[in-house]
Protein backbone atom coordinates (compact mmCIF):
# COMPACT_ATOMS: atom_id res chain seq x y z
CA UNK A 1 0.00 0.00 0.00
CA UNK A 2 2.74 2.43 0.87
CA UNK A 3 4.90 1.85 -2.08
CA UNK A 4 2.12 2.33 -4.36
CA UNK A 5 2.11 5.89 -3.40
CA UNK A 6 5.51 6.31 -4.14
CA UNK A 7 7.35 5.51 -0.47
CA UNK A 8 10.67 4.68 0.57
CA UNK A 9 10.61 2.01 2.99
CA UNK A 10 12.95 0.92 6.32
CA UNK A 11 12.68 -1.93 8.23
CA UNK A 12 11.56 -0.22 12.15
CA UNK A 13 10.27 -2.43 14.54
CA UNK A 14 9.51 -5.19 12.72
CA UNK A 15 7.78 -3.22 10.19
CA UNK A 16 8.11 -2.36 7.03
CA UNK A 17 7.62 1.72 7.24
CA UNK A 18 7.58 4.54 4.95
CA UNK A 19 10.65 7.26 6.06
CA UNK A 20 8.73 9.62 3.10
CA UNK A 21 6.27 9.84 0.24
CA UNK A 22 6.86 13.16 -1.43
CA UNK A 23 9.57 14.35 0.99
CA UNK A 24 10.09 15.40 4.18
CA UNK A 25 9.97 18.72 4.13
CA UNK A 26 6.75 18.79 2.43
CA UNK A 27 4.95 16.28 4.36
CA UNK A 28 6.05 18.07 7.54
CA UNK A 29 3.97 20.91 5.91
CA UNK A 30 0.77 19.18 5.27
CA UNK A 31 0.67 18.38 8.72
CA UNK A 32 1.23 22.11 10.21
CA UNK A 33 -0.80 23.93 7.34
CA UNK A 34 -3.91 20.99 6.78
CA UNK A 35 -3.85 17.80 7.46
CA UNK A 36 -1.79 14.58 7.39
CA UNK A 37 -1.92 10.96 8.15
CA UNK A 38 0.64 8.79 9.33
CA UNK A 39 0.47 4.72 9.45
CA UNK A 40 1.91 4.05 13.07
CA UNK A 41 0.52 0.38 13.58
CA UNK A 42 3.88 -0.57 14.47
CA UNK A 43 2.90 0.72 18.06
CA UNK A 44 2.37 -1.68 21.00
CA UNK A 45 -1.35 -1.84 22.89
CA UNK A 46 -1.57 -3.84 26.20
CA UNK A 47 -4.07 -4.01 27.82
CA UNK A 48 -3.83 -4.25 31.75
CA UNK A 49 -7.47 -5.69 33.52
CA UNK A 50 -8.33 -7.01 36.76
CA UNK A 51 -9.06 -6.20 40.37
CA UNK A 52 -5.91 -4.66 40.93
CA UNK A 53 -5.48 -2.80 37.60
CA UNK A 54 -5.20 0.71 38.25
CA UNK A 55 -1.94 -0.21 41.37
CA UNK A 56 -0.49 -1.97 38.60
CA UNK A 57 -0.49 0.63 36.44
CA UNK A 58 1.01 3.26 39.33
CA UNK A 59 4.06 0.81 39.71
CA UNK A 60 4.98 0.38 36.35
CA UNK A 61 4.12 4.25 35.90
CA UNK A 62 5.04 7.52 36.84
CA UNK A 63 2.48 9.53 36.58
CA UNK A 64 -0.65 9.52 38.65
CA UNK A 65 -3.35 7.23 37.19
CA UNK A 66 -5.51 7.39 39.87
CA UNK A 67 -6.58 11.16 38.13
CA UNK A 68 -7.43 9.35 35.03
CA UNK A 69 -11.34 8.83 34.79
CA UNK A 70 -12.97 6.44 32.13
CA UNK A 71 -12.28 8.54 28.70
CA UNK A 72 -8.78 9.96 29.47
CA UNK A 73 -5.70 9.74 28.56
CA UNK A 74 -2.37 10.18 30.10
CA UNK A 75 1.35 10.70 28.97
CA UNK A 76 3.67 8.87 30.97
CA UNK A 77 6.80 6.98 31.37
CA UNK A 78 7.52 3.50 32.56
CA UNK A 79 11.05 3.24 34.94
CA UNK A 80 13.45 0.46 36.06
CA UNK A 81 14.34 0.65 39.75
CA UNK A 82 17.14 2.51 39.39
CA UNK A 83 14.73 5.32 37.58
CA UNK A 84 15.99 5.17 34.00
CA UNK A 85 13.46 4.88 31.44
CA UNK A 86 11.68 1.94 29.83
CA UNK A 87 9.86 3.94 27.73
CA UNK A 88 7.28 6.07 27.38
CA UNK A 89 3.89 5.43 26.40
CA UNK A 90 -0.08 6.35 26.75
CA UNK A 91 -2.19 5.35 29.37
CA UNK A 92 -5.69 5.41 28.68
CA UNK A 93 -8.60 4.76 31.02
CA UNK A 94 -11.44 2.69 30.51
CA UNK A 95 -13.05 2.93 33.77
CA UNK A 96 -11.92 -0.51 35.38
CA UNK A 97 -9.49 -1.56 32.95
CA UNK A 98 -6.21 0.28 31.16
CA UNK A 99 -4.75 0.28 27.73
CA UNK A 100 -0.94 1.34 27.83
CA UNK A 101 0.42 2.34 24.32
CA UNK A 102 4.10 2.17 23.80
CA UNK A 103 6.91 2.37 21.26
CA UNK A 104 6.81 0.14 18.86
CA UNK A 105 10.44 -0.81 19.10
CA UNK A 106 9.66 -1.42 22.47
CA UNK A 107 6.95 -3.97 22.89
CA UNK A 108 8.78 -6.47 23.86
CA UNK A 109 11.29 -4.97 26.81
CA UNK A 110 8.33 -3.41 28.08
CA UNK A 111 5.77 -6.47 27.82
CA UNK A 112 8.43 -8.67 29.85
CA UNK A 113 9.33 -5.68 32.22
CA UNK A 114 5.41 -5.59 32.75
CA UNK A 115 5.20 -9.18 33.03
CA UNK A 116 8.10 -9.07 36.06
CA UNK A 117 6.74 -6.41 37.83
CA UNK A 118 2.79 -8.38 37.35
CA UNK A 119 4.11 -10.47 41.28
CA UNK A 120 1.61 -9.30 43.72
CA UNK A 121 -0.77 -7.48 41.79
CA UNK A 122 -4.19 -8.93 40.40
CA UNK A 123 -3.74 -8.69 37.21
CA UNK A 124 -3.65 -10.22 33.40
CA UNK A 125 -1.44 -8.16 31.15
CA UNK A 126 -2.14 -8.91 27.03
CA UNK A 127 -0.27 -7.67 24.43
CA UNK A 128 -2.78 -7.38 21.89
CA UNK A 129 -0.31 -5.00 19.16
CA UNK A 130 -1.31 -7.30 16.64
CA UNK A 131 -4.72 -6.49 16.73
CA UNK A 132 -4.65 -3.37 15.63
CA UNK A 133 -3.64 -0.95 13.39
CA UNK A 134 -3.25 2.63 14.21
CA UNK A 135 -3.98 5.32 11.77
CA UNK A 136 -2.97 8.80 13.74
CA UNK A 137 -4.79 11.95 11.47
CA UNK A 138 -3.19 15.43 12.28
CA UNK A 139 -3.46 18.63 11.52
CA UNK A 140 -5.90 21.72 11.65
CA UNK A 141 -8.18 20.12 8.87
CA UNK A 142 -8.16 16.67 10.25
CA UNK A 143 -11.07 17.34 12.33
CA UNK A 144 -13.35 17.92 9.57
CA UNK A 145 -12.38 15.40 7.27
CA UNK A 146 -13.04 12.79 9.95
CA UNK A 147 -16.25 14.47 11.14
CA UNK A 148 -17.75 13.28 8.01
CA UNK A 149 -16.53 9.73 8.55
CA UNK A 150 -18.09 9.24 12.14
CA UNK A 151 -21.22 9.99 14.29
CA UNK A 152 -19.22 10.77 17.06
CA UNK A 153 -18.74 14.75 17.60
CA UNK A 154 -15.22 15.15 17.53
CA UNK A 155 -15.30 19.17 18.30
CA UNK A 156 -16.74 18.27 21.59
CA UNK A 157 -13.67 15.62 22.87
CA UNK A 158 -10.97 17.63 24.22
CA UNK A 159 -7.28 16.99 24.00
CA UNK A 160 -5.93 14.06 25.55
CA UNK A 161 -9.78 12.37 25.66
CA UNK A 162 -10.76 9.47 23.73
CA UNK A 163 -13.66 7.47 22.81
CA UNK A 164 -15.46 4.05 21.24
CA UNK A 165 -17.02 4.96 18.21
CA UNK A 166 -17.00 4.35 14.69
CA UNK A 167 -15.54 5.63 12.10
CA UNK A 168 -16.53 4.74 8.16
CA UNK A 169 -18.21 2.28 9.26
CA UNK A 170 -15.59 0.57 11.67
CA UNK A 171 -15.45 0.05 15.23
CA UNK A 172 -12.24 2.36 16.63
CA UNK A 173 -10.95 3.66 19.50
CA UNK A 174 -10.87 7.64 18.19
CA UNK A 175 -8.37 9.61 20.45
CA UNK A 176 -7.95 13.25 20.62
CA UNK A 177 -4.09 12.71 20.54
CA UNK A 178 -1.07 13.17 18.74
CA UNK A 179 3.02 13.19 18.17
CA UNK A 180 3.08 16.20 16.29
CA UNK A 181 2.61 19.25 18.37
CA UNK A 182 -0.52 19.93 16.26
CA UNK A 183 -3.52 20.94 18.79
CA UNK A 184 -6.04 19.37 16.44
CA UNK A 185 -5.19 15.76 15.72
CA UNK A 186 -6.57 12.42 16.30
CA UNK A 187 -5.29 8.42 16.67
CA UNK A 188 -7.63 5.98 15.54
CA UNK A 189 -7.23 2.50 16.53
CA UNK A 190 -8.98 0.06 14.80
CA UNK A 191 -8.25 -3.80 13.51
CA UNK A 192 -5.59 -4.87 12.35
CA UNK A 193 -7.54 -7.22 9.51
CA UNK A 194 -6.26 -5.90 6.36
CA UNK A 195 -9.42 -5.20 4.45
CA UNK A 196 -10.69 -3.05 7.52
CA UNK A 197 -7.43 -1.01 7.92
CA UNK A 198 -6.92 -0.24 4.32
CA UNK A 199 -11.04 0.45 4.39
CA UNK A 200 -10.18 3.30 7.11
CA UNK A 201 -7.01 4.05 5.48
CA UNK A 202 -8.86 4.97 1.92
CA UNK A 203 -12.29 6.44 4.23
CA UNK A 204 -9.68 8.95 5.35
CA UNK A 205 -7.82 9.97 2.13
CA UNK A 206 -11.32 10.31 0.51
CA UNK A 207 -12.47 12.55 3.40
CA UNK A 208 -9.64 14.92 3.05
CA UNK A 209 -9.03 15.16 -0.36
CA UNK A 210 -10.70 18.52 -0.17
CA UNK A 211 -7.65 19.43 2.15
CA UNK A 212 -4.97 17.99 0.10
CA UNK A 213 -4.21 15.46 2.71
CA UNK A 214 -1.21 13.53 2.27
CA UNK A 215 0.44 10.14 3.47
CA UNK A 216 3.37 11.04 6.21
CA UNK A 217 6.40 9.24 6.89
CA UNK A 218 8.95 8.99 9.35
CA UNK A 219 10.91 11.13 8.30
CA UNK A 220 8.42 13.91 9.01
CA UNK A 221 7.42 12.38 12.33
CA UNK A 222 10.43 13.15 13.69
CA UNK A 223 11.10 16.33 12.22
CA UNK A 224 7.10 17.64 13.49
CA UNK A 225 7.98 15.71 16.99
CA UNK A 226 11.01 17.79 17.52
CA UNK A 227 9.48 21.36 16.54
CA UNK A 228 6.83 20.26 19.37
CA UNK A 229 9.90 19.53 22.00
CA UNK A 230 8.49 16.00 22.50
CA UNK A 231 11.28 12.91 23.39
CA UNK A 232 11.88 10.39 21.33
CA UNK A 233 12.55 7.47 23.18
CA UNK A 234 16.02 5.63 21.75
CA UNK A 235 17.45 9.12 21.11
CA UNK A 236 16.15 11.69 24.39
CA UNK A 237 15.29 9.47 26.65
CA UNK A 238 16.59 5.87 27.22
CA UNK A 239 17.75 3.60 30.36
CA UNK A 240 20.07 5.57 31.30
CA UNK A 241 17.84 8.79 31.79
CA UNK A 242 15.40 9.73 34.09
CA UNK A 243 12.38 11.84 33.94
CA UNK A 244 13.51 14.82 35.82
CA UNK A 245 16.56 15.05 33.48
CA UNK A 246 14.75 14.59 30.87
CA UNK A 247 12.23 17.58 31.47
CA UNK A 248 9.41 15.34 31.99
CA UNK A 249 8.81 16.68 35.58
CA UNK A 250 5.41 17.08 34.61
CA UNK A 251 4.19 13.07 34.32
CA UNK A 252 6.32 12.62 37.64
CA UNK A 253 4.33 12.17 40.38
CA UNK A 254 6.06 11.04 43.53
CA UNK A 255 3.83 11.97 46.21
CA UNK A 256 1.19 9.38 44.64
CA UNK A 257 2.57 6.69 46.33
CA UNK A 258 5.64 4.13 45.60
CA UNK A 259 6.31 2.93 41.57
CA UNK A 260 9.03 1.71 39.87
CA UNK A 261 12.11 4.47 40.18
CA UNK A 262 10.26 6.52 42.80
CA UNK A 263 13.44 6.57 45.35
CA UNK A 264 15.72 7.75 42.30
CA UNK A 265 13.39 10.04 41.22
CA UNK A 266 12.93 11.68 44.93
CA UNK A 267 16.97 11.74 45.18
CA UNK A 268 17.33 13.68 41.98
CA UNK A 269 14.30 16.15 43.00
CA UNK A 270 15.91 16.54 46.15
CA UNK A 271 19.50 16.69 45.33
CA UNK A 272 19.26 18.24 42.03
CA UNK A 273 20.10 17.31 38.93
CA UNK A 274 23.62 17.20 37.22
CA UNK A 275 22.44 17.89 33.95
CA UNK A 276 19.02 18.69 32.31
CA UNK A 277 17.51 18.23 28.11
CA UNK A 278 17.63 21.41 26.82
CA UNK A 279 16.18 23.10 23.22
CA UNK A 280 18.79 24.88 20.93
CA UNK A 281 19.25 26.86 18.06
CA UNK A 282 21.93 25.99 16.01
CA UNK A 283 23.66 29.71 14.37
CA UNK A 284 24.04 29.15 10.70
CA UNK A 285 23.00 25.81 8.54
CA UNK A 286 24.65 22.90 9.76
CA UNK A 287 22.83 20.46 11.21
CA UNK A 288 23.76 19.18 14.81
CA UNK A 289 22.82 15.71 14.24
CA UNK A 290 21.99 12.72 17.12
CA UNK A 291 25.68 12.29 19.21
CA UNK A 292 27.38 15.27 18.32
CA UNK A 293 28.86 16.72 21.21
CA UNK A 294 28.24 19.81 23.06
CA UNK A 295 30.43 22.42 24.57
CA UNK A 296 30.05 25.62 26.83
CA UNK A 297 32.64 27.43 28.68
CA UNK A 298 35.29 25.92 26.77
CA UNK A 299 34.88 22.02 27.75
CA UNK A 300 32.39 19.61 27.01
CA UNK A 301 28.95 19.57 28.61
CA UNK A 302 26.92 16.94 27.05
CA UNK A 303 25.86 15.63 23.59
CA UNK A 304 23.23 16.12 20.76
CA UNK A 305 20.11 13.55 21.59
CA UNK A 306 18.22 14.94 18.27
CA UNK A 307 18.66 17.38 15.91
CA UNK A 308 17.13 18.37 12.75
CA UNK A 309 16.22 20.94 10.35
CA UNK A 310 12.87 23.12 11.23
CA UNK A 311 10.78 23.40 8.02
CA UNK A 312 7.95 25.94 9.93
CA UNK A 313 11.19 27.81 11.73
CA UNK A 314 13.45 27.57 8.63
CA UNK A 315 16.14 26.72 11.03
CA UNK A 316 18.31 24.52 12.94
CA UNK A 317 17.16 22.98 15.94
CA UNK A 318 17.73 20.55 18.51
CA UNK A 319 17.78 18.73 21.88
CA UNK A 320 20.53 17.75 23.88
CA UNK A 321 21.73 16.74 27.39
CA UNK A 322 24.17 19.52 29.19
CA UNK A 323 24.98 20.21 32.87
CA UNK A 324 22.10 22.08 34.71
CA UNK A 325 24.23 25.31 34.89
CA UNK A 326 24.25 25.25 30.80
CA UNK A 327 20.30 24.60 30.41
CA UNK A 328 18.75 27.98 30.98
CA UNK A 329 17.28 29.69 28.12
CA UNK A 330 19.87 32.17 26.45
CA UNK A 331 23.04 30.36 27.25
CA UNK A 332 25.38 30.21 24.45
CA UNK A 333 26.82 26.94 23.85
CA UNK A 334 28.57 25.76 21.07
CA UNK A 335 27.93 22.33 19.12
CA UNK A 336 30.89 20.37 17.29
CA UNK A 337 30.08 19.53 14.17
CA UNK A 338 32.69 17.90 12.16
CA UNK A 339 36.07 19.59 12.55
CA UNK A 340 33.81 22.88 13.56
CA UNK A 341 33.19 24.23 16.84
CA UNK A 342 29.15 26.24 15.94
CA UNK A 343 27.57 28.18 18.20
CA UNK A 344 24.18 27.25 19.48
CA UNK A 345 21.94 29.09 22.47
CA UNK A 346 19.87 27.07 24.51
CA UNK A 347 16.15 28.03 24.14
CA UNK A 348 12.64 27.13 25.96
CA UNK A 349 10.74 24.35 24.08
CA UNK A 350 8.34 23.75 22.20
CA UNK A 351 10.39 24.89 19.73
CA UNK A 352 7.05 25.66 18.14
CA UNK A 353 3.64 26.65 19.40
CA UNK A 354 0.61 25.05 19.39
CA UNK A 355 -1.44 26.23 16.79
CA UNK B 1 15.57 6.97 -12.62
CA UNK B 2 17.71 10.39 -15.20
CA UNK B 3 21.29 8.88 -15.33
CA UNK B 4 22.69 10.80 -18.52
CA UNK B 5 24.66 8.93 -21.19
CA UNK B 6 26.99 12.00 -21.37
CA UNK B 7 28.81 12.74 -18.08
CA UNK B 8 31.14 9.77 -16.18
CA UNK B 9 30.26 8.82 -12.54
CA UNK B 10 31.75 7.47 -9.13
CA UNK B 11 30.86 5.15 -7.33
CA UNK B 12 29.84 7.87 -4.02
CA UNK B 13 27.17 9.11 -6.61
CA UNK B 14 28.77 12.53 -8.08
CA UNK B 15 28.89 13.40 -11.83
CA UNK B 16 31.07 14.95 -13.35
CA UNK B 17 30.82 16.66 -16.54
CA UNK B 18 34.22 17.67 -18.74
CA UNK B 19 34.62 20.62 -21.13
CA UNK B 20 38.17 21.00 -21.83
CA UNK B 21 40.08 20.63 -18.73
CA UNK B 22 36.99 21.83 -16.98
CA UNK B 23 34.77 19.55 -14.68
CA UNK B 24 31.26 20.25 -13.34
CA UNK B 25 30.79 18.36 -10.62
CA UNK B 26 27.13 17.27 -8.80
CA UNK B 27 25.22 14.42 -6.86
CA UNK B 28 23.44 11.96 -9.12
CA UNK B 29 19.52 12.33 -9.55
CA UNK B 30 19.59 8.57 -7.30
CA UNK B 31 21.95 10.30 -4.85
CA UNK B 32 19.30 13.28 -4.21
CA UNK B 33 16.44 10.62 -4.14
CA UNK B 34 18.54 8.81 -0.99
CA UNK B 35 19.22 11.96 1.05
CA UNK B 36 15.84 13.33 0.42
CA UNK B 37 15.07 17.24 0.70
CA UNK B 38 18.39 18.58 0.90
CA UNK B 39 18.94 21.98 2.99
CA UNK B 40 22.48 23.35 2.47
CA UNK B 41 25.63 22.29 0.60
CA UNK B 42 29.09 23.01 2.55
CA UNK B 43 31.72 23.74 0.01
CA UNK B 44 34.71 25.48 2.04
CA UNK B 45 37.56 23.70 -0.43
CA UNK B 46 37.57 26.65 -3.13
CA UNK B 47 40.78 27.24 -4.14
CA UNK B 48 42.41 24.28 -3.09
CA UNK B 49 44.15 21.28 -4.59
CA UNK B 50 42.14 18.47 -3.97
CA UNK B 51 42.84 14.53 -5.00
CA UNK B 52 40.55 12.45 -6.89
CA UNK B 53 38.15 10.84 -3.91
CA UNK B 54 39.01 13.47 -1.30
CA UNK B 55 36.19 15.20 0.49
CA UNK B 56 36.12 18.48 -1.19
CA UNK B 57 32.08 19.14 0.83
CA UNK B 58 28.98 18.20 2.68
CA UNK B 59 25.54 18.08 1.77
CA UNK B 60 23.07 18.48 4.79
CA UNK B 61 19.30 16.58 3.75
CA UNK B 62 17.02 16.66 6.60
CA UNK B 63 17.24 13.51 8.04
CA UNK B 64 21.28 12.90 7.24
CA UNK B 65 24.49 14.41 5.90
CA UNK B 66 26.52 13.14 3.23
CA UNK B 67 30.18 13.87 2.25
CA UNK B 68 31.36 14.81 -1.26
CA UNK B 69 34.19 13.19 -3.19
CA UNK B 70 36.21 14.65 -5.99
CA UNK B 71 35.56 12.68 -8.95
CA UNK B 72 39.39 13.67 -9.97
CA UNK B 73 42.40 15.41 -9.12
CA UNK B 74 42.37 19.09 -9.21
CA UNK B 75 41.54 22.92 -8.08
CA UNK B 76 38.32 23.31 -6.75
CA UNK B 77 37.70 26.96 -8.96
CA UNK B 78 33.87 27.66 -8.16
CA UNK B 79 30.93 26.83 -5.93
CA UNK B 80 27.56 27.13 -7.32
CA UNK B 81 26.28 29.63 -4.48
CA UNK B 82 22.49 29.54 -5.75
CA UNK B 83 22.44 26.18 -4.65
CA UNK B 84 22.22 27.80 -0.88
CA UNK B 85 19.98 30.42 -1.52
CA UNK B 86 17.26 27.11 -2.88
CA UNK B 87 18.76 24.24 -1.89
CA UNK B 88 15.64 22.15 -3.47
CA UNK B 89 16.98 22.68 -6.92
CA UNK B 90 19.47 20.15 -6.11
CA UNK B 91 16.45 17.70 -5.41
CA UNK B 92 14.77 19.10 -8.67
CA UNK B 93 17.89 19.31 -11.35
CA UNK B 94 20.33 17.61 -9.95
CA UNK B 95 22.46 17.95 -13.19
CA UNK B 96 21.13 20.91 -14.21
CA UNK B 97 21.03 24.26 -12.14
CA UNK B 98 22.00 21.88 -9.59
CA UNK B 99 25.20 21.29 -10.29
CA UNK B 100 28.11 22.12 -6.96
CA UNK B 101 31.30 23.13 -8.02
CA UNK B 102 33.82 23.33 -11.24
CA UNK B 103 37.02 21.79 -11.04
CA UNK B 104 40.12 22.71 -12.72
CA UNK B 105 41.17 19.00 -13.60
CA UNK B 106 45.02 18.30 -13.38
CA UNK B 107 45.37 14.45 -14.96
CA UNK B 108 43.03 14.20 -17.75
CA UNK B 109 44.38 10.29 -17.03
CA UNK B 110 41.78 10.14 -13.82
CA UNK B 111 38.31 10.39 -15.94
CA UNK B 112 39.51 6.69 -16.67
CA UNK B 113 38.81 5.74 -13.09
CA UNK B 114 35.31 6.48 -13.56
CA UNK B 115 32.33 4.81 -14.01
CA UNK B 116 30.50 5.61 -17.73
CA UNK B 117 26.64 5.78 -17.26
CA UNK B 118 26.18 1.97 -18.11
CA UNK B 119 28.08 0.93 -14.62
CA UNK B 120 26.61 3.44 -12.97
CA UNK B 121 23.38 2.25 -13.40
CA UNK B 122 24.46 -0.90 -12.82
CA UNK B 123 25.58 -0.02 -9.67
CA UNK B 124 22.16 1.47 -8.47
CA UNK B 125 20.26 -0.96 -9.90
CA UNK B 126 18.49 1.27 -12.63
Amino acid sequence: MHKSLGAKIVEFAGFEMPVQYEGIIAEHLAVRNSVGVFDVSHMGEFFVKGKDALAFVQKVTTNDASKLVKGKVQYSAACYEDGGIVDDLLVYCFGDYFLLVVNGANVQKDFEWFSKNKTGFDVSLEDKSDDYSLLAVQGKNSITALQKLTGTNLSEMKYYTFTEGRVAGIDAIISRTGYTGEKIGFEIYVSSDKTISEKLWNSVFDAGKEFNIKPIGLGARDTLRLEAGYCLYGNDIDNTTNTIEAGLEWITKPDKGDFNGRSRIVSELENGVKRKLAGFIVDGRLVARHGYEIYANGAQSGHVTSGSFSPCMNKNIGLGYVQKQYSEPGTKIDIKIRNDFVNAEIVKIPFVGKN
Amino acid sequence: MNIPEDLKYTKEHEWIKVNGNVGTVGITDYAQGELGDIIYVDVTTIGNEVKQGDTFGTIEAVKTVSDMYAPVSGKIKEFNSSVNDNPAIVNQDPYGAGWLAKMEISNMGDLDNLLPASEYKKLVGA
